[in-house]
């Protein structure tokens, strides 16, 4: 956040006010576009072309790497995205992301793993919102549109997963590109104002098992892709089948 | 006749009857604007039970207001000249009643001055997204069906317009139920028997409180109801009450029956605390068995009065019931990791415990205050009581000496 | 009748007298701009459409991830933001001044940070280094 946004920002913005200011604006425009716009497909998030449907964001996590007690992620998680209020009552508190601890009752093997927002390709947050505020992009990021929100909480009782918070009390000290605030349900954006601009989601980038892999699940020679293809991995409430983005292995 | 009939309502009875409606509701609203001040921190709401009172009581009030005009339906959709009479009461609480709904739930959003977003933004694929045209619809409906019945020159319309609105219930309470219905993630929720049980529900607690305000019509006009419409009224309340017992029955047992299920409904019915307290103290004893003692043992059916304490325990019954099936659905935990044991910092494979705030409770209560003053309101402006032609109900065969 | 009558006096007096009223009491929103001549377009064009283009460019930049339009809301702050303040809000803030003299009420800050990111990252660094 603290990065200046110019380097990614001007080049396009200058580029943009320039073709509007030539006198065949119109064919300036045209001349520039199809040229942005071929860099931009090979960069698959490059940031004026916007979300494409030919990328689907997903999340493979390896549980045996994840250990027990570790939190790099939430930390990581919480001060990306400014989640940083105190709140009286635990429960009432925000997590995107939070520790689940499990345990085989007869086995006794435990397992550690970061649950969030999984990202579902069917997302019934996005079926049963009134208003239309929660949303998936083209590529697959399911978020929630604060302008539109109401607050009614019908998304968090639809989530299988629990993965969204309602704000409930008025926030102040705001990350400025992660826009939260009161009254309205929120939960993991996959750190979208990173992705956007090229990067990983900071949980991804904070673990320091290696445990998390962010990649396109659509394109074949990706390493999440390939992982899923070769290996066993598991979708958490898999017999609702709503093609989750984020993937575990190990449970 | 008209003006001996008003005669209580005309005084100061009226002033003082709708300044405690008009306190209640205030209080409501002083509720809502503090929890819009500080947030729902200030409820006891969080993110694992993030709905409260304020939806037990709204969705009750929504729910009767769809059955209470079932009177109306039965006056002139199946043809019983004892309801007919009782019609415009019937439809003018159904109005009260959905808009004292409405203002409870639109009041606990948490961005409250986004109603016209809920207004103009409609997702058609959510059962909230079709309330926006349920509801609406629905208070027009009803309002055109108590213009035809009050009005002489417009009573011959009073049967397709009965029949559209008696449709239209159905339609607006299946809507209702199918918001807990759909939900494919939770235990509690995820079945097509809870929009049929809503609606077997409206009728119970619809006629209910009908019965509670005729009853007090009826006592500030100094009259006393005919015995025998009485009865008859007691009885169809009777009849719901069993048939609600029955579909939470089902419900209940398919549950049960549902392996995966089980440990929500051992949570329900016996281990969960104040849950089980509530559904088997509340609904089961005091909303339905004594009710049904009531109305239905002669000796007790014979004392005046006794389905006016029916009809209050209906109420309570159904608030109970409400409470369990809410409040206590959110507090399981969601089973994700099925058996396995799991913990974390949310909270995840614990109960929750929910205890309203004052402000929640507030703003819950303030619902019963909208519907009883605009009602009150109404019916001093207008003809709601319901006048007995007692020579045609004895021609007809409603009455029996 | 004689009610609406004076009803109506009532409104037509406080129609008379509102813009009064309005020149007399509330002062002239008093800006400063901090960086001139940098705007992405002309000062009329900005009064008149700056909410329909924040309008667009957020749903774009939400729904569809394209963050490329010219007229973004962290940019309009990191540049319109006080000196002093670091910010678009509080008195003598570059949106809060007109805005209360238009009297329409904005609720982006509810949710977005009124505060310029270079700004918070310095005020961060100076509180640290007080005590």
């Amino acid at each position: 956040m603290n990065e200046p946004r110019d380097p990614v920002d001007n080049p396009s913005r200058r580029g943009f006010v320039g073709a509007a200011a030539a006198a065949g604006a119109g064919l300036g425009v045209l001349a520039l576009a199809p040229g942005l716009h071929l860099v931009e497909v090979s960069e698959a998030n490059a940031p004026s072309a916007g979300a494409s449907s030919k990328v689907r964001w997903g999340m493979l996590i390896d549980t045996n790497k994840c250990s027990s007690g570790c939190d790099a992620c939430v930390k990581a998680c919480a001060s990306e995205n400014g989640i940083n209020e105190t709140v009286r009552d635990p429960r009432q508190a925000s997590q995107w992301i939070r520790k689940i601890e499990l345990k085989e009752p007869r086995s006794g093997r435990e397992h550690s793993l970061p649950m969030m927002c999984q990202h579902c390709a069917h997302p019934p947050c996005v079926d049963v919102c009134p208003t239309g505020a929660s949303m998936k992009r083209a590529d697959g990021i399911v978020l929630v549109d604060r302008h539109t929100c109401i607050g009614c909480r019908y998304c968090m009782l639809a989530c299988p997963y629990k993965a969204r918070s309602f704000v409930h009390l008025r926030l102040t000290e705001q990350n400025p590109e992660v826009p939260r605030g009161i009254g309205c349900v929120e939960s993991c954006t996959f750190c979208v104002q990173r992705v956007d601009k090229g990067l990983k989601p900071a949980c991804v980038e904070a673990c320091p098992e290696g445990a998390m892999l962010f990649g396109d699940l659509k394109d074949p020679n990706s390493e999440i892709a390939r992982r899923i293809a070769q290996e066993k991995t598991t979708q958490v409430r898999g017999d609702l089948r709503l093609d989750l983005g984020v993937r575990y292995q190990g449970i | 006749m008209q003006s001996e009939l008003n005669n209580r309502l005309e005084g100061p009875t009226f002033y003082v009857l709708a300044g405690i409606g008009a306190l209640i509701s205030l209080i409501g609203v002083a509720g809502a604007i503090y929890m819009g001040q500080h947030g729902h921190q200030a409820s006891g709401m969080n993110n694992q039970i993030f709905w409260g009172m304020p939806h037990v009581f709204a969705i009750f009030l929504i729910v009767a207001a769809s059955g209470v005009l079932n009177v109306a339906s039965i006056g002139t959709v199946f043809g019983k000249q004892a309801y007919k009479s009782r019609g415009p009461l019937s439809g003018l609480l159904a109005i009260t009643l959905l808009a004292a709904g409405l203002f409870v739930i639109m009041l606990d959003l948490g961005r409250v001055d986004r109603l016209i977003i809920a207004m103009t933004h409609v997702n058609w694929v959510s059962v909230f997204g079709w309330n926006m045209v349920l509801y609406p619809v629905f208070f027009g409906l009803v309002g055109v069906y108590v213009w035809v019945l009050m009005d002489r020159k417009m009573y011959a319309y009073s049967k397709p317009v009965g029949i559209a609105a008696f449709i239209w219930r159905l339609v607006m309470t299946t809507g209702t139920g199918s918001i807990f219905g759909f939900m494919v993630a939770r235990q509690a929720y995820h079945s097509a028997l809870i929009a049929p049980m809503f609606i077997v529900m409206s009728l119970a607690w619809g006629l209910a409180i009908f019965l509670l305000f005729q009853r007090a019509m009826y006592c500030w006009h100094n009259m006393e109801l005919n015995e025998e419409i009485r009865r008859r009224l007691g009885n169809l309340l009777g009849v719901f009450i069993a048939a609600v017992f029955y579909f939470v029955l089902v419900y209940h047992l398919t549950n049960i029956y549902f392996a995966k299920q089980t440990g929500f409904e051992h949570f329900i019915l016996v281990s969960g605390g104040v849950f089980p307290q509530l559904f088997w103290g509340g609904f089961v004893l005091l909303g339905t068995a004594i009710p049904l003692l009531l109305l239905f043992v002669p000796a007790l059916q014979r004392m005046r009065g006794s389905e006016i304490v029916a009809a209050v325990l209906t109420v309570g019954g159904g608030l109970c019931f409400l409470y369990v099936f809410i409040i206590g659905g959110q507090a399981y935990p969601l089973d994700m990791f099925p058996g396995m044991e799991v913990r974390s910092s949310f909270f995840d494979g614990q109960i929750d415990h929910y205890v309203p705030s004052l402000p929640e409770m507030m703003l819950a209560i303030g619902g019963f205050g909208v519907a009883f003053t605009l009602t009150l309101i109404a019916v001093r402006v207008l003809r709601f009581m319901p006048e007995d032609d007692l020579a045609k109900l004895k021609a007809s065969g409603a009455l029996r000496d | 009748m004689a009610i609406m009558k004076r009803t109506l006096v009532g409104l037509a007096a406080i129609l008379l007298l509102a813009p009064i009223c309005a020149t007399a009491g509330v002062p002239k929103p008093n800006l400063t701009i901090e960086n001139p001549g940098q705007c992405i377009a002309p000062v009329q064009e900005m009064r008149v459409n700056h909410m329909k283009m924040l309008n667009h460019s957020r749903d774009r930049a939400l729904r569809q991830g394209v963050r490329t339009e010219k007229a973004n809301l962290i940019g309009c702050i990191d540049c319109h933001a006080s000196k002093e303040t670091g910010s678009v809000m509080g008195k003598g803030g570059f949106c809060e001044e007109c805005h209360t003299y238009t009297a329409v009420k904005l609720d982006c800050w509810d949710c977005h940070q009124p505060k310029s990111a270079r700004f918070r990252t310095g005020a961060a660094a100076a509180e640290g280094a007080k005590p």
